[in-house]
């Protein structure tokens, strides 16, 4: 005799009954963290920022964050405007870093304005300009935040991603990678160049500040060409804040 | 042990040598090449997929006299993908620092095949209890193999472990590299990954000839 859950009414029943357990079980979940899931983002993007302006707790090789409790207090110290670029015109916005960089790609993808959002923050007497920059790496995105001064040298910067290979392509958020940036120039001879991560610039140590290259990661390189190119296009897009800064 | 019987011990024993997910039963390979390029992210995987495999051997357990076995498979990626990402979520939400170490892997998990494969071939016929055990002992089973792995390619690799340089500076050229030692950057690539789990599976059938198949 046929088992009873061989049979088909029973097959399909368990099947509806599944899928009703299973996405109400992950839909209450979800909604019932969403408050804090987003907390925990917006400290995390404070902490970001920070640390591209040099406002963190780094010991020996490793990255570390201001703590999350001391985060806001400390952002609002350290970051004395954040402002909004749309086209020509700039504005205050004090969420301006809450602003989604990938709707904002997307959007401008679609013929819009494209919202900039730049921070100026300010620390021992040197201004800092941190611009917040999304791109894709090998499986997933990748995003920084690079901090400025204005002539547009970087003065720091925090990598990130989503999923690149642990060991080879996640290692862009490891201290030995993200120093090579800071006192590099984006500008060549005036103009907007952006940084080139290099196998073969023959500078391991960095110490050429002025080739617009840094050293790259062995066996990353299509993450390594995914962070030059979205250093290339996307503060590309802050060149024109930069040389208004110059006139004023 | 006193704690288990002899034949549950050997749930958790066998898989460790004589019958390893990865080097006999030939489970879980995609993920031994993928994040076996330094210590630490193996150590990771293991510990997540010991806790996955665990759990989700004891749910498809109490749940295998109602599961229609059309459908079993399906059933059985359900259950793996929704305790993955409930735990991703709540990680999220009450430890974010350790839940963007462990986001990476969270798909790596739910198509390991390891997992499904013993949801499969024990837990669909054992009882709870058996079936986590079964669960634990596979685990680190798996575990074990990506540690060795991942000790030896970060070691050959990149000079380091657990991302402590323990050669000296390949840079500044101090340690080793003074006498001329150089990292090998092969072995951080993927194919070095199938070689060493290759010698592991020589010299774990030189010693026992019982496990070489005809």
């Amino acid at each position: 005799m046929e088992k009873r859950t061989d049979k088909n009414s029973y097959t399909i029943l368990f099947a509806i009954a599944m899928v009703i357990v299973v996405g109400g079980l992950l839909a209450f979940t979800a909604s019932a963290l969403r408050p804090k899931i987003d907390n925990n983002e917006r400290l995390e993007k404070q902490q970001n920022i920070l640390y591209a302006m040099g406002v963190n707790e780094n010991e020996g090789n490793s990255a570390i964050f201001v703590s999350t409790k001391k985060a806001p207090e400390l952002f609002k110290q350290y970051i004395k405007k954040q402002l909004v670029i749309e086209g020509d015109k700039v504005s205050e916005d004090d969420n301006a870093y809450l602003i989604d960089v990938k709707k904002q790609q997307t959007s401008a993808k679609a013929g819009n304005v494209r919202k900039l959002p730049l921070f100026v923050g300010e620390k021992d007497g040197q201004t800092f300009y941190i611009a917040p920059i999304r791109g894709k790496g090998l499986w997933d995105a990748v995003w920084a935040y690079i901090a400025m001064d204005e002539n547009m040298v970087v003065q720091g910067a925090y990598f990130d991603h989503k999923g690149e290979t642990a060991g080879l392509g996640a290692n862009i958020k490891q201290r030995f990678f993200m120093d090579d940036f800071i006192g590099e120039h984006l500008k060549s001879n005036g103009s907007f160049k952006g940084i080139n991560i290099s196998k073969s610039n023959n500078d391991p140590k960095n110490e050429d500040k002025t080739d617009n290259e840094v050293d790259a990661i062995a066996g990353a390189t299509i993450t390594g060409d995914g962070v030059a190119a979205m250093i290339k296009s996307e503060l590309k897009q802050y060149v024109p804040y930069f040389e208004n800064l110059k006139k004023n | 042990m006193g704690l288990l019987s002899k034949k549950d011990a050997a749930l958790i024993t066998d898989p460790l040598a004589d019958n390893n997910p990865i080097t006999i039963q030939v489970l879980g390979i995609c993920s031994a090449l993928a994040i076996t390029a330094e210590l630490e992210a193996a150590i990771v995987m293991s510990v997540s997929v010991l806790f996955v495999l665990a759990i989700g051997n004891v749910v498809i357990s109490l749940m295998r006299n109602i599961i229609p076995s059309k459908i079993r498979i399906i059933v059985q990626l359900i259950v793996v993908a929704a305790l993955v990402i409930i735990v991703d979520q709540v990680l999220k939400a009450f430890a974010y620092e350790l839940s963007k170490t462990l986001s990476v892997f969270v798909g790596l998990i739910i198509t390991n095949c390891i997992i499904m494969g013993r949801f499969e071939a024990f837990a669909l016929a054992n009882k709870p209890w058996r079936s986590f055990l079964d669960g634990i002992g596979n685990a680190l089973g798996y575990g074990v193999i990506l540690i060795i792995v991942a000790f030896f390619r970060e070691l050959l690799g990149a000079g380091t472990l657990l991302g402590i340089p323990v050669l000296g500076d390949p840079i500044e050229k101090t340690g080793l590299y003074a006498l001329g030692y150089e990292n090998n950057g092969f072995m951080i690539m993927p194919p070095m990954a199938l070689i060493v789990v290759g010698i592991i599976i020589w010299v774990q059938r030189s010693r026992n000839k019982a496990l070489i198949e005809d």
